[in-house]
Order: C-alpha cells, then structure tokens, then sequence
C-alpha cells in the first residue's frame, strides 16, 4: 500500500524537506519534476519527516559511533590525519525500486557475461583480434594483456568472478557505467559495513521498506569459489589474499575473509612447491585451492609479471598454468578496465549476442583511433582525459578546469601518443538528499553495483556500495572518492526472507579443530598484540598508582616517594627542576606536567599513546582473529576517544577516572580472550606474548624499587604490591607489615600468583611444551631449555639472602639474580621467532646477463 | 649445417638459496630452417620436476623450482640443431617501407595484427626522437625496407664500438646511442628502437652463433656466449634476420633459440629467489659442428 503525498507536509516550516532545494537540470533521486516526492521515496520521505530534524540528527550520531566502534576504516596514502581513515556513511539509504533494479541488475548482467566472454577470448582464440573487434594496437598496446597469462586453464570458462560497475544516473534519468572493476573489486564489504549499521538504526523503515538482504550474493560468492577447486575434496582451502595493512581497502579485506569465512593471507604467506601453491602456517605447508586475490594482476606473481613485487607469490602463474589453484579474479582480467575498451562494447555484444548492450557505458573515445582523435580534438573542452589503459596510473583531467596553456599542451601530448589516450563526456551525476548536521542537502550519487559469476551466469549484489560528493567531479571511482558513502536500499515488493550466510551447506563439512593451519605471519602479530597488551596494562596500572597519590595530600616525604615511583615508569631517567631551595611544590608541578606528559604527549616514544596505536595497530592487522566484541573494546582504546576535552592540570581526580576506564577496557579484552578465543595456536602466541611481557615489567619495577638503597622501605613496598596488584594476596597471605622477603617472594617466585615471575615461567612452559608436541618434535627446544633454566633460578633461590644489602646499603644480589633472570625474556622471544615466525624473508629477482658478453 | 651446442650458465650465492623459481628459455625453436635433433636440460641441485611449456611468441619455456638448501645453481643444456639455408630475401626487396608502415597502422589481416605488438614499445625498448633521427638517414621516401633495414644495420656496425663495460642489461636504446658503444644486446634493442619510432615492426631475437669459423674465415663476436640480433616484419613475405653486432644478414651461422619483444621476454635464464645475497654469475657456451 502506498501512502499519499497529502499526508507529508514537506511544506512545513522548520521541517525536513522545507530547504531541499534540488539542482536546476539534475535528476533528483527522492523528488521528481515539480518538487513532488517519487513513488519509491514516499513512505521513507514520511517516516522522516516524522523522526524529525532532532530525530535524524540523533541518527546520525549513532550512525559515527557505531562506525568508529566496529573500527571501520580506509587508508589514504600520505593523508596527513594518518593513514586510518574513519569511514564515512550517511544516515539517509538510497532507494531504488524493484522496476527499477530489476532493468539495472539484468543490464549488469549482460555487461558481466560480455565482460567474461572477452576475457575468454582474449586469453584463449582471440577471435575478436583476429575479427577486428579489437583493434590490435589496443590489445597489444595494453599493459593488462599479460601475455604469461594466455592459455592459462579456467575451470568452467569463468574468469570474471566478481565484478564491480561504477554507475551514474544522468539529468535525462537514464543509468550509465562509468567504468568497470575486474581483478579485486573492493567496495562489497563496505557495503555489508554500511548495512549492518543502517539496519540497526533505521530498523523499523528497514523491514517496513522490505528491504532485500546482502546475503544471497556472499552465498553465491562462495558457493562459486568452492565449486572452482581445482582438485575435487570436501573441503577445499580457499584463501583471500591482500595486499597488507598499507594497502587501501585493508580493512575491507580483513572483513570480507572473517565474513566468508576465508584464511585472510599476504603474498608472503604463501609459497609455490613444485607446482602445488601452499601456506605456510606454524603446523607446517598447508594446500590452497582457491584464491580470491585482492592484488592488482601485474603484482601477483614477480617470476612471470611485474619483476620486484613483494606482494605476489613468485610461481603462481606457473601453479595456475598446472590447474592446481584458482585465482579469482583470473589473473589477466585487469584488461577490462581500460577506459580505451568502452568504444568497443557495443559491437562486441552484438557480435555475441546479437543483442544491444543494455547499459551504455559513458560516452569515451580512443585516441588510438584517428576518426575518435579527430573528434577529441574538436569538442576537446568538454571532455576529461584519462589513460587509456591503466587507470590507476593518472588521475583523470577535466579539460574545461584547466588553464588555457595547459590545455593545448595536454593536446599536444595526446597527439604525440594518441594510443594512450582516452576522452569521455562528462556525466552530471543525480543527487540524493545527505543530512549535513542541520538539514538536508542534494548532493551527487555515484554507485558502485557487483556482480558474482553462479551457476552459469551472474548475480548482483541487491544493493551496492555509493559515494556521495557535494560537487559533481570530485566523485572519481577510488574506494576514496567523495565524502561519505550511502548504503543502497533496494526495496522489493513482497516480503523479503531472512538469509543467513551461516545457512547448512548442501553437504555435511569435515569436522576441524582448528589444527596447526594458522599462518605464522599472523601468529607473530598475535605474539606482539599480547605484549602490546600487557605493556599498556602495566603502563596504566603504574600511572594509576603515581596519580591516585598525586591526588591525596601530600606531605614533604610523598615527593619522594613520587620521584620513586615515576623513575620507575620509564628507561629514560627523570631531569628534576635543579636548584638549592626548589619548593616542594614546584617539583610537585614538575611531576604532575611529566605524568600528563607520559599520558597525552603523543610523540613520547614509549609514552601511553604511542603504546596504545601500537596496540590499535598490531590488533588492525589480525583483526579477522579477534571476535567482534573484541574487536570493538580495542577501538575504544583511544584516549581522543575517551577523553575527547584534554587533560585539565587542576583536576587530576578525571586523570584516574581515565585510567580507570582504560583499565576496565584492558582486563575486558583479556577476559574475552580468556573466554572466547579457541586453545589454538593463536591463542597460545597471544598469551606468551603477554606472559613474557609481564615478567619483564615485573622484573623492572622489582629492579627499580628494591636495589638501589632507600631511607624508607614502606612506600616501595606498598608501591610495587599495587602496581603488581598483588596487595590483597598479601594482605591476606601475611597480615603483618610489609617486609622485603614476602614480598620478593610473592612477586618474583610464587607460582600460583598471576603476577609473579614464576607464574610466567610455568605459564610459558607449557605453551612452549604444546607447540612442540603439535610439530610432532620431540626433542628438547631452545624454548624449552631457557625455561628451565628460569624455573631452577626462581625455584631454587632464597629470598631473604636476596634482601640482604652490602656495606653501601646496595641489595647487590638481588641485582645480579634479575639480570641473569631478566636475560632469559628476550633471548626466549627470539628464540620463538626463530623457531616458528621467521618467514617473510623477500624474495630478489634474479636476472640473467647472459648477453653482456 | 648439424651443430652441437652447449650453453652452461652457474650462479655461485654469497649466502644459501632456499627457495627459488626459474624459467628458462634455452630451447632453440623449431622453424623452417632450423630442427632442434636433441636437447636436455640438466640441473643441479636437481629440481624435482622440469615443466614445459609454450610462452605466447611460440617459445619453448621450461619452468622449474628448488626448494632444497643450495649455494650453487648449474643449469646447462646440451642440443644438436640443424641449420639450413634460409630463403633468399630477394623477394622482400620489392616492399617499399612507407608501404609496410601503412599496413601496420591499418592491420586488415592476421599477419600484420599480430605484428602489430612488434610495433609498440616494449619494456626494454623505448623510442625517442634521436632513435627517430639516427633512423631516417636511412629511410629515404620510397626506399626498399630491406635496402634500409641492411643500411640501417651496417651503420651500427660501423659507428658504434663494441664495448662490454659500456652498459649493462637495463641500459635505453638513446643512451647506447649517445655513448656509441654496448654489446650485441644493445645493438639489437638500439635498431629495434629505431626500426619501430619509423612505424614498422622488429622483433629480438636470442641465440648462439657457430664458435669455430669455417676455413678462412673470420671468427664471429659473440660466439662465445650466448648472442642477440634481430628481425624485421616484411609483409607477405616473413621476418628478416639482421645482426648489427657483426653487420650480416644470418644464415646457417646463427642458431635461434627465441624472440620476443626485447631481452627481457626471452631472457635466458630468469628467476626469483629466497635468499642468496650477492650471486656471481658465469656462463660458458660451446658450438661446434658435429
């Protein structure tokens, strides 16, 4: 049923609608000729105007904070805010009718089976060369024909198995495809991103709406993907490869494998043996079957296309050439994204399909062709200029924004090498209402729409991934462009069933204990993650005990107590402010500028910040192994985040506040890696990260407090039982005073303490024990050998001859015992590294000079 | 002419090799004139499997992988190749080169498409306006191509110096022009770079020349290692054969192994490794008449 527009008054002052104002000549997506809301847009447009400006402002809100809580980002290279981007998405869908998408979807479907067919073609007979459908200069000019990669085998003639198509909807309400994506299109993840928010916050329009769900399309996905494995097991690996953590998309990489349940890899994690592709994991070489490759073509394989690359696998073209993986999208594919291919669609489909391509693409020129030269010439202010082939190797140029002497030079330059050259007219791009913070406003639509070869043709993702722009040509096609995304609404005109991408496979999966399959890259950053962790943990609970003293009343000796425990804080040694008659106070100040120093400064090497993004960092790099709640607490580790008003000198009783919260965040995230995470692997270097990490505070503070000689025991005492919460236990345990050989003996032996060296020490051991036995190695580890060594030390020492200090007050044993104690951390973490995490050695190219004679 | 070749190429590592993945083109071609009798391919440490195949110019390419600990890779081939008479390019000679650039920039059948890629610039061979210039002395209007590309060709034989220390595998075309000195690989990329800024197509070509000259005459430069020349698209009539290195039109002399765009498709030997530090490369080639 619909509802009439009379009920909406758009009219009203101060409501929604009442300044959206959409651009002379420009198609509007919610209201047509007239002002009058579209059919399509009409109950959405109502439900706003009831939420209301507060209502949508509240929702825009919401929609930033759940973003930043699921941590959704993009890299943009050399960005000045760093290179962590917060993902941007408007609280207002994009609608598009069932009439509407089913034209558009059958379109693109057409397009992604021509597409295919060409890529057929040109890797297998090159009919169309040989027809003149292509011209030969086009195919042989295009740096994408990789010729290594003619004659590769596809099963079931699919190359293209995913592709995405830039669309834009021009004044006259017609769609057109901008530009095609065909080796790993990125933007689906986003997409699913975008609607998991969206759903969340609009739920009620969501299932009014009748709304079609994502899912399908990642079944089909990986329902594809399966069924292409090479070799036919029930359970084939199927591997999503990325670029890394520098690369643009990387988040979306690491959602995608999470999502499809894909081992998320790097090029350095898999190796080419005989003709076999494998990954390396700390259980040993495991077979890959599929690839759904997110490296650009030339970057996949250094032997046979781009020489250097460091993010391919050298010897997987020859692998693929064998029939033993699958890479999809097939290696090669890359062709179809030249802006210099678009002329020639239209006869291509005709030639195959003896049908017209349903979907016209920009209107673009080769200048590779001397009639389109001509053309390009005579209307050269009106077009915008690209390269031809690569698209990603210059931005596009719109001739009419650039001064006269520039334009004839660019002219000059395109007849010089006509064939690199490529024109198209510029498309005014549709508007969509964006809520700006106060109101509404049209701004441009560009849509990114996919597709996923099934079963013998293509399906399309209902619904897609849009940018929206306040200006027509800063919309480019990059996963960057414009300044914020719009999730894409397709509304269907029945009841929408629910789909799960957990749904019961047709075939019963082989049961798995997450054996040894876990790639050593990622253990290694799981093993730095726990040491993060840990540092920030002790970090926190060292400063929090510095400025819970700060805040009581502090009498003469409680400077020094201060001075004591911040020496403890940090390797760099504390420069009081010097002077015969310094007032207490001043060093007071002193001390308090260098705890909001140690907090806030963000340059301060091993300051909280910097420990905190490396802690954000390593976590962003694994984080399709962290479960989502996990995921979220590390995101909320942010102290711009937490403590967005800065530090304020006079009201130190927030700074505890502060690292209270931090605190909780912290111990949240060991619980859930307590609870959640399965006794693999993974886990394991995880916590050994932290076990060593731990000791090795422990040992520092120890170190710190105890050797050096002191007037005053006490406040050492006290200090090194809280930063080590280990106060209760000795409340409890001794009910005396503090004495220096209970407490050594709590914080440095005692193996049922969680805190205590010792407890490490076992802890260790028997991670290390289970890894070897799962490597099926018997024989006494290096590992293994420096922790007994440790347990002797500890089991065997005697506290109170510790203690004991010589003739200048010095505790000149306990010294000797923590150094020796304190080698054996870092010599263990090496020795780990060497023996499970050295892999990513780069590769070199070896070129013969065979002809230098 | 029945040859026996030899051709062993040693890589000695700094540091050891642990992984490593190579493919080799040392496989002479099978052509009108030329039958490879036997050929084989050993290597050490032995690879488990040596696979072969066709690369898109119609190369044999044999690719292989070691994953066995190695400070030493020796790769040698030995091959009978028989060598006969090429046809006489007498019949070439009626093509004007003006012409057969025409039918480049307006292929219209398979031969020329597929020339077409000949045409182009490639990785290794970038034209500019001195190749342009170097070239055009030669390529008066209405010339024979062949008369022009035999001109061409003798003009770098004679005003370039043979000089191994002048360049190394990457230098440009312009530079070997400018410096007037390289090795036959420079030669052939410098008149390829040439040949394609007038619109027409060449092709490299990798191979061996015969080691001992026949009685009287001279020994050739290069014949003790692996060589280059080139070869230029006459229409109708095929590809032919010139070596600026030694100023000839080659005949039962040179033995092809490959060709390609520039050296850096037919490249003898190329690999990535893992490991290895600073190689030392040596190669030794022998051809003798059987």
């Amino acid at each position: 049923m619909t509802i009439s527009t009379e009920t909406v008054d758009f009219e009203q002052p101060g409501g929604l609608f009442s300044g959206y104002l959409p651009l002379a000549g420009v198609y509007d997506e919610m209201l047509g000729p007239e002002g009058r809301v579209r059919g399509t847009w009409e109950q959405f447009a109502q439900g706003l105007s009831e939420l209301g400006p507060v209502g949508l402002a509240q929702r825009a809100d919401q929609t930033r904070r759940l973003l930043r809580e699921n941590g959704v980002t993009y890299n943009v290279a050399g960005a000045p805010q760093g290179p962590d981007r917060p993902w941007e998405l408007d609280a207002l869908p994009l609608l598009l009718s069932q009439t509407e998408w089913n034209r558009l979807s059958s379109a693109l479907e057409q397009r992604a089976r021509l597409l295919n067919q060409i890529l057929a073609d040109l890797y297998g007979p090159q009919d169309l060369l040989h027809r003149g459908l292509l011209p030969a200069d086009l195919v042989y000019g295009h740096p994408g024909f990789l010729r290594a990669c003619h004659g590769l085998r596809v099963p079931g003639n699919v190359f293209l198995h995913l592709y995405a198509a830039h669309l834009a909807r021009q004044s006259d309400g017609q769609w057109r495809v901008l530009a095609d994506r065909t080796q790993g299109p990125s933007g689906a993840g986003y997409a699913v991103e975008n609607r998991v928010v969206l759903s969340r916050i609009l739920p009620v329009d969501f299932h009014r709406l009748q709304v079609e769900r994502l899912a399908p399309f990642f079944i089909a996905l990986r329902e594809t993907l399966l069924s292409s494995a090479p070799l036919s097991r029930d359970n084939p690996h199927v591997v999503l490869l990325s670029p890394g953590p520098r690369s643009a998309t990387y988040f979306e990489d690491a959602y995608l494998a999470r999502y499809l349940g894909y081992t998320l890899v790097e090029g350095g994690d898999l190796t080419v043996r005989g003709d076999r592709v494998l990954l390396k994991t700390l259980g040993g070489l495991l077979p890959v079957d599929v690839i759904l490759r997110r490296v650009p073509d030339e970057d996949a394989d250094p032997l046979e296309l781009k020489p250097g690359s460091q993010l391919g696998v050298p010897g997987l073209v020859h692998a693929v050439r064998k029939g033993k993986v699958v890479v999809a999208n097939s290696l090669g594919s890359g062709f179809l994204e030249a802006p210099a291919l678009l002329p020639f669609l239209p006869a291509i489909c005709r030639h195959y399909y003896s049908e017209d391509l349903l979907l016209p693409s920009v209107d673009t020129w080769w200048c590779g062709r001397p009639e389109d030269l001509r053309y390009v010439e005579s209307r050269f202010d009106e077009l915008i200029v690209r390269p031809a082939f690569l698209h990603r190797s210059a931005p596009p140029v719109v001739v009419r924004q650039l001064p006269r002497g520039e334009r004839s030079q660019l002219l000059e330059q395109i007849r010089r090498q006509p064939d690199r050259y490529a024109a198209q007219s510029e498309v005014v791009r549709s508007t969509a209402p964006v809520w700006s913070g106060d109101r509404l406003l049209p701004w441009h639509v560009g849509v990114r729409a996919f597709a996923v070869a099934h079963r013998g043709k293509y399906s399309l993702l209902a619904g897609g991934l849009s940018r929206v722009s306040s200006t027509t040509d800063s919309l480019g096609e990059s996963m960057s462009a414009g300044q914020r995304s719009k999730d894409v609404w397709v509304l269907s005109d029945r009841p929408v069933a629910r789909v799960s991408l957990l749904q019961a496979p047709a075939k019963a999966v082989e049961l798995r204990r997450s054996a040894n399959d876990l790639p050593s890259r990622v253990a290694d950053n799981l093993f730095w993650l726990g040491r993060h962790v840990e540092r920030a943990e002790g970090m926190v609970r060292h400063i929090r005990s510095i400025v819970v003293r700060m805040t009581q009343e502090i009498h003469p000796s409680g400077i020094a107590d201060l001075i004591m425990l911040m020496t403890g804080l940090s390797d760099s040694p504390l420069t009081l402010p010097q002077g015969e008659q310094t007032p207490p106070v001043r060093i007071f100040d002193f001390l308090r500028d260098e705890v909001i120093d140690f907090l806030f400064d963000s340059s301060r090497p091993a300051g909280l910040p910097s420990t905190l993004s490396a802690l954000r960092g390593t976590a962003s790099i694994v984080r399709d192994r962290l479960s989502v709640d996990a995921w979220r607490i590390v995101n909320q580790m942010d102290l711009d985040l937490l403590f967005p008003r800065g530090p304020d000198r006079n009201r130190l009783g927030d700074l505890a506040w502060l690292l209270n919260q931090l605190l909780n965040l912290l111990s949240a995230f060991s619980g859930l890696v307590t609870e959640s995470m399965t006794r693999g692997a993974g886990w394991r270097f995880l916590d050994m990260g932290r076990r060593i990490e731990r000791a090795m505070q422990i040992l520092r503070l120890v170190r710190r407090l105890f050797v050096e000689p002191r007037a005053d025991l006490l406040p050492a005492l006290e200090s090194a039982l809280e930063v080590a919460d280990s106060s209760m236990t000795y409340r409890y345990r001794y009910l005396t005073t503090l004495q220096l050989p209970p407490v050594l003996d709590l914080l440095l032996v005692d193996e049922t303490n969680p805190r205590a060296v010792g407890f490490q020490v076992a802890a260790l051991a028997s991670h290390v024990r289970a890894l070897t036995v799962s490597s099926e190695d018997t024989r006494q580890n290096s590992e293994q050998r420096i922790l007994l060594g440790a347990q002797a030390a500890l089991r065997l020492t005697d506290v109170e001859a510790l203690a004991v200090q010589d003739v200048h007050g010095r505790r000149t044993r306990l010294d000797q015992f923590l150094e020796d104690l304190g080698g054996a951390f870092p010599q263990l973490s090496d020795s780990l590294t060497h023996t499970y995490l050295t892999h990513t050695v780069p590769s070199r190219q070896l070129t013969g000079m065979a002809h230098n004679l | 002419m029945l040859y026996r070749v030899s051709h062993e190429t040693v890589y000695d590592y700094g540091e050891s090799v642990s992984l490593c993945h190579n493919q080799a083109h040392l496989i002479p071609r099978t052509l009108d004139y030329q039958r490879c009798e036997a050929c084989e391919l050993e290597i050490s440490p032995s690879p488990p499997r040596i696979d072969p195949w066709q690369d898109y110019f119609g190369n044999e390419v044999r690719y292989f992988s070691i994953s066995e600990e190695h400070r030493r890779l020796s790769v040698f081939v030995r091959s009978v190749v028989e060598v006969r008479e090429r046809p006489s390019f007498q019949a070439a000679r009626v093509l004007g080169w003006e012409d057969v650039r025409y039918r480049l920039a307006h292929p219209v059948d398979d031969e020329c498409r597929l020339a077409v890629q000949f045409a182009l610039p490639s990785r290794l061979v970038r034209c500019s306006s001195d190749t342009a210039e170097f070239a055009s002395v030669s390529f008066q209007p209405g010339r024979p191509l062949v008369d022009a590309v035999i001109e061409l060709t003798s003009r770098i034989y004679h005003e370039f110096r043979y000089d191994p220390t002048a360049t190394t595998v990457n230098t440009p075309p312009s530079e070997v022009l400018r410096k007037r000195r390289g090795v036959c690989q420079d030669f052939a990329h410098l008149e390829i770079a040439c040949l394609r800024s007038m619109g027409l197509a060449a092709r490299y070509v990798s191979g061996y020349l015969q080691t001992e000259p026949p009685p009287g005459q001279q020994k050739l430069i290069g014949a003790d290692a692996s060589h280059a020349w080139l070869a230029v698209f006459c229409p109708g009539w095929g590809w032919l054969d010139v070596d600026p290195t030694n100023n000839q039109v080659p005949d039962t002399r040179h033995i092809t192994l490959a060709w390609g765009r520039d050296y850096s498709d037919v490249c003898p030997i190329q690999g990535v490794v893992i490991g290895g530090g600073q190689p030392a490369m040596r190669v030794a080639v022998d051809v003798s008449v059987c």
